[in-house]
């Protein structure tokens, strides 16, 4: 099987998806939920004729949240109803929350978010940094047990894996909150987990094989990890879609981030890193 | 005789082991995350006045302040705690009312007497006790008493102000606005409350005293109880769906070795709960999320360790050689791929607060569990059934001929 020869069909296919996301991502942007740009999130537990248009009325009538966005939402069979708006004051969120137990019967409250857009600014920040920072310890890492240019392939493989999952999330119009970060952080992780695992056979194969050009031993290396690469993100990919399923609202955004980042990290490990291992090793050869 | 022998000790580790983790497990439980059990976080920042900084003192104050008002409000096994230079995080497990103690705690509640133009008269230094009480009527009130210096003064501002209101003021809300109709000394009724519950909650707040400086309440995350016993029982699904699914792959794929690998899943399950319950650490809904991710990596640790035997077998080695080779060169396969995602887990634990930082904790720790499980349980396990005849089997760990 000859993967690393027909390079150039894979770079092709990453770039249209990568190209696709960071057109979408400069025309929509992300959208930013409140844990970003702050704001609160209100849901109650209510009954059956409880619309949300109700649930409007009475914040007009106490005048807070007035134009919060209203929308009815499912808890596992629990209907509810979730208000959403700017940031409230402690007094403010006490106020709708007795408003809306006088107004109706049973309510029950099952969240409250709120957060201050300095906090969001914060997130913001951190992520940031941690990506960052995450990224030269790598670095220094695989330096330090292969060789400079494994690092800098893997960091720009992470890269990819980290853009394609971004630019997704870009299209899909889906809005992104902290567990986004951590998907993306995880997905860094899985990325280079994933890579360094054909790059110790390539490492190997280096050794083993060392009259063979570079193609051939990084190729075999692709080519025997197949049936690992395979299986693993097979076991991963069922576990990640069984927690999107049955595991509830409150982890679907960040399942199906792990999904799309651990989708691109296996392609990724196997058709843009070695490649541009070979890429690299022509161009100095040249 | 000499392997037999061998074998029956490992098998006692393996099996001590299990019953090590299932005795942690047992006796220290998990702790869940407010996001699991239900209960409020609350983040307050403290905002500097003209007069006062925010320095140590202050934030002592406030923490001290705040810890008398929890636990005024009778809520168990709060968590307070500063969290860098000016803020401070509290946290309230299992609260029924989480909102409104989010507001009763957030509040700087300085308490001011004052006249109709709003100039200050006396403040609530002067004020030693509060309770809530019923008055002659059967009303709901706040009943205070004076310091003796507070009575002193209180005694000559009622005698100035006669005839005339004092308005007593929390914040910047009017409590009351009463006609001074007799000289006050020593007691004082502040009234216009529903309920008792409602006085109570500014009795606390007058008897232990205002903050030093206002603070902000600069995030809360909420959850009733309804809301984290679905999240947990969710989850619980899920992982055990995932569970059944990757071991049935597993024994689908390798074969008889799949089953021992699913064993080993299960072993990497207790041990798992067994590390976590041993280090008390926080289970929140993204850290069930990253025991789950370390589930996959611990399958992975072992997917690499078969596909290595069964290298090893292709090129010709006896069963007991390709275990052996098949080892030796995975375990830097898996060391090598792991520390990476250690230095990740270790990089967002520093980085993030809350419920990332549970999930980042949970994977770091289901990654050192599972390299262990990997480098040792698998191992053993293998090296126990290793003169079987089910792993003797042409087809185990999925070597095709030809």
């Amino acid at each position: 099987m000859d993967i690393l020869g027909k390079r150039k069909i894979w770079y092709i296919v990453s770039s249209i998806v990568i190209g696709i996301g960071l057109v979408f991502l400069l025309i929509n942007g992300l959208n930013f939920g409140i844990d970003f740009i702050g704001g609160t999130i209100m849901e109650f537990a209510v009954e059956e004729n409880v619309g949300t248009e109700d649930v409007r009325a009475v914040l007009q009538r106490i005048g807070i949240a007035e134009d919060a966005n209203i929308q009815e939402t499912d808890q596992d069979g629990l209907r509810g109803i979730m208000i959403r708006g700017q940031a409230l004051d402690s007094d403010e969120i006490v106020a709708v929350e007795e408003a809306v137990r006088d107004e109706f019967q049973n309510v029950e409250m099952l969240r409250t978010d709120m957060v201050g857009p300095t906090i969001g600014q914060e997130l913001r920040i951190n992520a940031l940094l941690a990506m960052l920072v995450a990224s030269i310890a790598i670095v220094a890492y695989i330096s330090f047990r292969f060789e400079f240019r494994f690092a800098a392939v893997s960091i720009i493989t992470l890269m990819h894996d980290v853009l394609i999952t971004i630019g997704i999330f870009a299209i899909l119009g889906r809005e992104v909150n902290t567990p986004f970060v951590a998907a993306l952080l995880t997905i860094v992780g899985y990325s280079i987990n994933d890579t360094i695992v054909i790059f110790d056979r390539i490492r190997e194969n280096m050794k083993l094989m060392h009259k063979v050009p570079f193609i051939e031993q990084a190729n075999s290396a692709v080519v025997d990890t197949l049936p690992r690469s395979i299986n693993t993100s097979i076991t991963t990919l069922v576990a990640i879609l069984a927690i999107y399923f049955f595991g509830g609202a409150s982890l679907q955004t960040f399942m199906l981030a792990l999904f799309i980042g651990m989708f691109a990290g296996t392609y990724s490990s196997i058709f843009v890193a070695s490649p541009l291992l070979v890429t690299w090793q022509n161009r100095i050869s040249k | 005789m000499r392997y037999k022998q061998k074998r029956r000790i490992k098998f006692i580790i393996i099996l001590a082991i299990i019953a090590f983790s299932l005795f942690l497990f047992l006796h220290y439980g998990i702790n869940l995350g407010l996001d699991l059990q239900g209960g409020a976080q609350i983040t307050l920042q403290a905002q500097p006045t003209e007069d006062r900084e925010i320095d140590d003192s202050v934030m002592a104050g406030i923490v001290g302040v705040i810890e008398r008002r929890v636990n005024q409000l009778g809520l168990s096994e709060p968590l307070i705690q500063r969290e860098g230079s000016d803020r401070i995080l509290v946290e309230l497990p299992a609260v029924d009312n989480p909102n409104q103690a989010i507001e009763t705690i957030g509040r700087t509640a300085m308490l001011t007497f004052r006249n109709d133009d709003g100039d200050v008269l006396m403040s609530g230094e002067a004020v030693r006790d509060a309770r809530a009480d019923h008055d002659q009527y059967g009303r709901a009130v706040v009943s205070f008493t004076l310091t003796s210096e507070g009575s002193d003064r209180f005694a000559n501002i009622t005698r100035e102000y006669m005839g005339r209101r004092i308005g007593i003021y929390l914040d910047d809300e009017q409590l009351t606005n009463p006609t001074v109709q007799a000289v006050i000394e020593e007691r004082g009724q502040i009234t216009g409350y529903d309920s008792v519950q409602e006085a109570e909650e500014h009795a606390i707040l007058i008897r232990e005293g205002a903050l030093p400086v206002p603070v902000e309440v600069i995030e809360t995350r909420t959850v009733g109880p309804t809301l984290g016993s679905i999240a947990i029982q969710r989850s619980i699904i899920a992982g055990l769906i995932g569970l059944l699914i990757v071991g049935a792959y597993m024994i689908y794929y390798y074969r008889f070795p799949g089953v021992l690998a699913a064993g080993v899943l299960a072993i990497y399950g207790a041990m798992l709960m067994g590390t976590l319950a041993g280090l008390q650490a926080v289970l929140t809904l993204p850290g069930i999320a990253g025991l789950i991710l370390s589930i996959g990596m611990a399958v992975d640790a072992n997917i690499i360790i078969f596909e290595r035997i069964k290298d090893e077998m292709k090129s010709g080695k006896t069963l007991r050689a390709a275990v052996d080779s098949g080892f030796k060169r995975a375990y830097i396969t898996i060391l090598d791929a792991n520390v990476t995602t250690i230095i990740t887990a270790l990089i967002l634990a520093y980085f993030t607060s809350g419920t990332v930082r549970g999930f980042a904790v949970t994977l770091g720790i289901g990654i050192v569990v599972s390299m262990f499980t990997a480098f040792f349980v698998t191992r053993n396990v293998i090296d126990i059934f290793t003169g079987s005849k089910l792993m003797q089997a042409e087809k185990a760990f999925g070597v095709r001929k030809g």
